[in-house]
């Protein structure tokens, strides 16, 4: 299989506001269908596969479009890995789908011979990672993917923050053979944070907003709310930058470094506290000499009561108004 | 029946591996090695590589190659020994068995010509194999056939039954699975363990076609190889744990163990 290479620069996806909004409203199975058309269309080594989630990942447009490029291996996740091994080691590119709750722990094993060992370049995609099932109940909640996927050598991590960065997050993986683990949080009508096109780049964070006093790196779904924190801040008179920390393997300490001069560093993620983003911050902060005071918001350790999107976000004090209550209550403490 | 001088051939080379297969794990020292469940599958193997398969051994990822796939990784000694007998490894190299940063680990690892994928962790092979078949059917290559090698016990991993219902849902006529059927797994024998029978049937009930031989009888082997079949075929081959050296054969012990001076001895004596 020859792998051919994409131009993005071409633009066949049009970011224009129109089409941002209309992501938006489809949520991440949107985004992530709209990916795959274009990785139809322009990649032909590129392998869509799901677990009996066609309609649920929002590829049953693709599967119409290019008939034969969707495998669906039925609810056999463990087969889902191994199989796109095969394909990956014969030189396609697959892109396996399933709920992150499931990514991240019935076939774990699969995933570290073949993704973190093997290097073969799947690209798995975790729906509905973080709360947005949370509604079926615990074991729809995915709190420990970022721990898991972050823990394995080699897979690189991106949670998008948003429907248009979902895509680009998805071609980008496509550009490389790096095997990858793309985190969708977020729910239908999934708030926007990119109005307009701009540049992403694995392993890059981009600054989203400027401040003088404290800075939150956020992850995924969760760099809307911190930016709302941020302005419910600057009316409180703190000074707050915003960091989209959307690889959260490999770390941008780049990033982490331009902002040590602040008083203190949040990191907020829609994930268990233990193990992912504010646990990658921390393990490379605690290597600096002087480092700002760093807090880390997220799941608790726990799995919260079921219920519906925005109860689940309350209950785990992952809103805007509630992160900026923490930082507001964290800053004096200390 | 097969040409003689074919099985004499896979047969003179399944002698030799076993002699590799000793030498192997008696230099591994007081490291115990999988000898039963090498020894098993010597002549599954020999008749593969000596006797059936396509190979570049200056190119060992030459497209039209078949691929072998060792689902049961913990029998890496007879994989390797096949591979020094195929001439895609020097057989000097079987010297670095289990040494301290050799390419010739316990379990298949990656950077040794002739491994398509790591294995040790058991369940694994099928699903890759079934991968490999649909992308070697998308690429329109007829031409190579996979075969993934899996241990009686390795099946009581519900992984390798989602593999079989995809292989032939996917009408996988590309794919043999090779079950080593030694009758014995680390706690004792499969019937004890977790009782899989009848394999035969829920090969068939899964959809694949099945044929059923001793897996120690060239001659059988080879005519395993060269059924022809429309869907996935399972050959499950009944052997013998330990086959070759008397104080093995059958014994749980030797699943993993190592060989003493005296048992060494005797070992080449027995196999002549």
């Amino acid at each position: 299989m020859n792998r051919r290479s994409g131009n993005w620069g071409e633009k066949l996806i049009d970011f224009s506001r129109r089409n941002i909004r209309i992501w938006s409203l489809l949520g991440p199975g949107g985004a992530l269908s709209t990916a795959a058309m274009e990785l139809g269309e322009v990649k032909p080594e590129v392998q869509m596969m799901t677990a009996d989630l066609n309609y649920y990942s929002g590829l049953k447009r693709f599967s119409k479009a290019y008939p034969g490029r969707l495998i669906n291996v039925g609810i056999a996740e463990q087969n889902l890995i191994g199989v796109a091994a095969g394909l990956a080691k014969e030189g396609y590119m697959p892109f396996a789908n399933t709920y992150a709750s499931f990514c991240a722990s019935r076939c774990v094993d699969q995933i570290r011979v073949n993704m973190a060992y093997m290097k073969l370049p799947i690209k798995l995609i975790g729906l509905s990672a973080g709360l947005d099932a949370g509604v079926l109940g615990a074991t729809h909640m995915a709190v420990e993917d970022l721990a898991v996927m972050r823990s394995l050598p080699n897979i690189t991590v991106l949670s998008p923050a948003d429907c248009t960065e979902i895509i680009k997050a998805i071609l980008a993986s496509s550009e490389t053979l790096d095997p990858t683990y793309i985190r969708l949080t977020g729910p239908m009508n999934m708030p926007i944070v990119y109005n307009e096109d701009y540049d992403f780049q694995i392993g890059k964070a981009v600054e989203i907003r400027q401040g003088r006093d404290i800075c939150i790196i956020a992850t995924g779904s969760m760099v809307y709310h911190a930016v709302r924190a941020a302005e419910l801040l600057e009316i409180k008179g703190i000074s707050c930058a915003v960091i989209n920390m959307h690889t959260v393997k490999p770390l941008d300490t780049e990033a982490v470094d331009a902002m040590q001069d602040k008083k203190m560093i949040v990191t907020v993620e829609e994930a268990s506290i233990i193990g992912g983003l504010g646990s990658a911050v921390a393990e490379y902060l605690a290597l600096q000499k002087n480092r700002p005071y760093q807090i880390m918001l997220g799941i608790r350790d726990s799995f919260p009561t079921a219920g519906s999107y925005d109860y689940l976000l309350k209950q785990c004090r992952l809103t805007g108004e509630q992160i900026a209550e923490d930082i507001i209550s964290a800053l004096s403490r200390e | 029946m097969v040409d003689k001088e074919i099985v004499d051939v896979c047969n003179a080379s399944a002698a030799r591996m076993r002699r590799c297969i000793i030498d192997m794990a008696f230099r591994a020292g007081k490291t115990e090695t999988h000898l039963g469940g090498s020894l098993s599958m010597t002549e599954l193997l020999a008749g593969l590589y000596k006797g059936i398969i396509c190979f570049r051994k200056e190119d060992p990822d030459w497209q039209e190659r078949d691929r072998v796939i060792l689902s049961k990784g913990h029998a890496a000694m007879a994989l390797y020994a096949a591979l020094a007998e195929s001439g895609i490894i020097e057989e000097e190299e079987l010297e670095f068995f289990k040494k301290d940063g050799s390419r010739l680990s316990a379990h298949p690892s990656l950077g040794l010509p002739g491994i398509e994928f790591a294995s040790g962790s058991l369940g694994q092979g099928l699903s890759q194999g079934v991968g490999v078949c649909i992308a070697l059917k998308k690429m329109n290559n007829r031409k190579s056939r996979v075969y993934v090698f899996l241990g009686d016990g390795e099946c009581n991993e519900g992984s390798v039954w989602e593999a079989a219902a995809s292989a032939a849902h996917y009408g996988l006529d590309n794919l043999i699975a090779v079950i080593d059927m030694n009758g014995l797994q680390y706690d004792g024998s499969t019937g004890t363990v977790l009782n899989m029978e009848p394999m035969e049937q829920k090969w068939q009930a899964f959809g694949w076609e099945t044929v059923s031989i001793d897996g120690h009888n060239m001659n059988e082997v080879l005519e395993a190889y060269m059924q022809h079949h429309h869907v996935p075929l399972a050959i499950l081959a009944r052997t013998v744990k330990g086959k070759g050296i008397s104080f093995a054969e059958n014994s749980r012990k030797y699943h993993t163990a190592s060989l003493s001076s005296e048992q060494y001895e005797q070992a080449i004596r027995e196999l002549g």
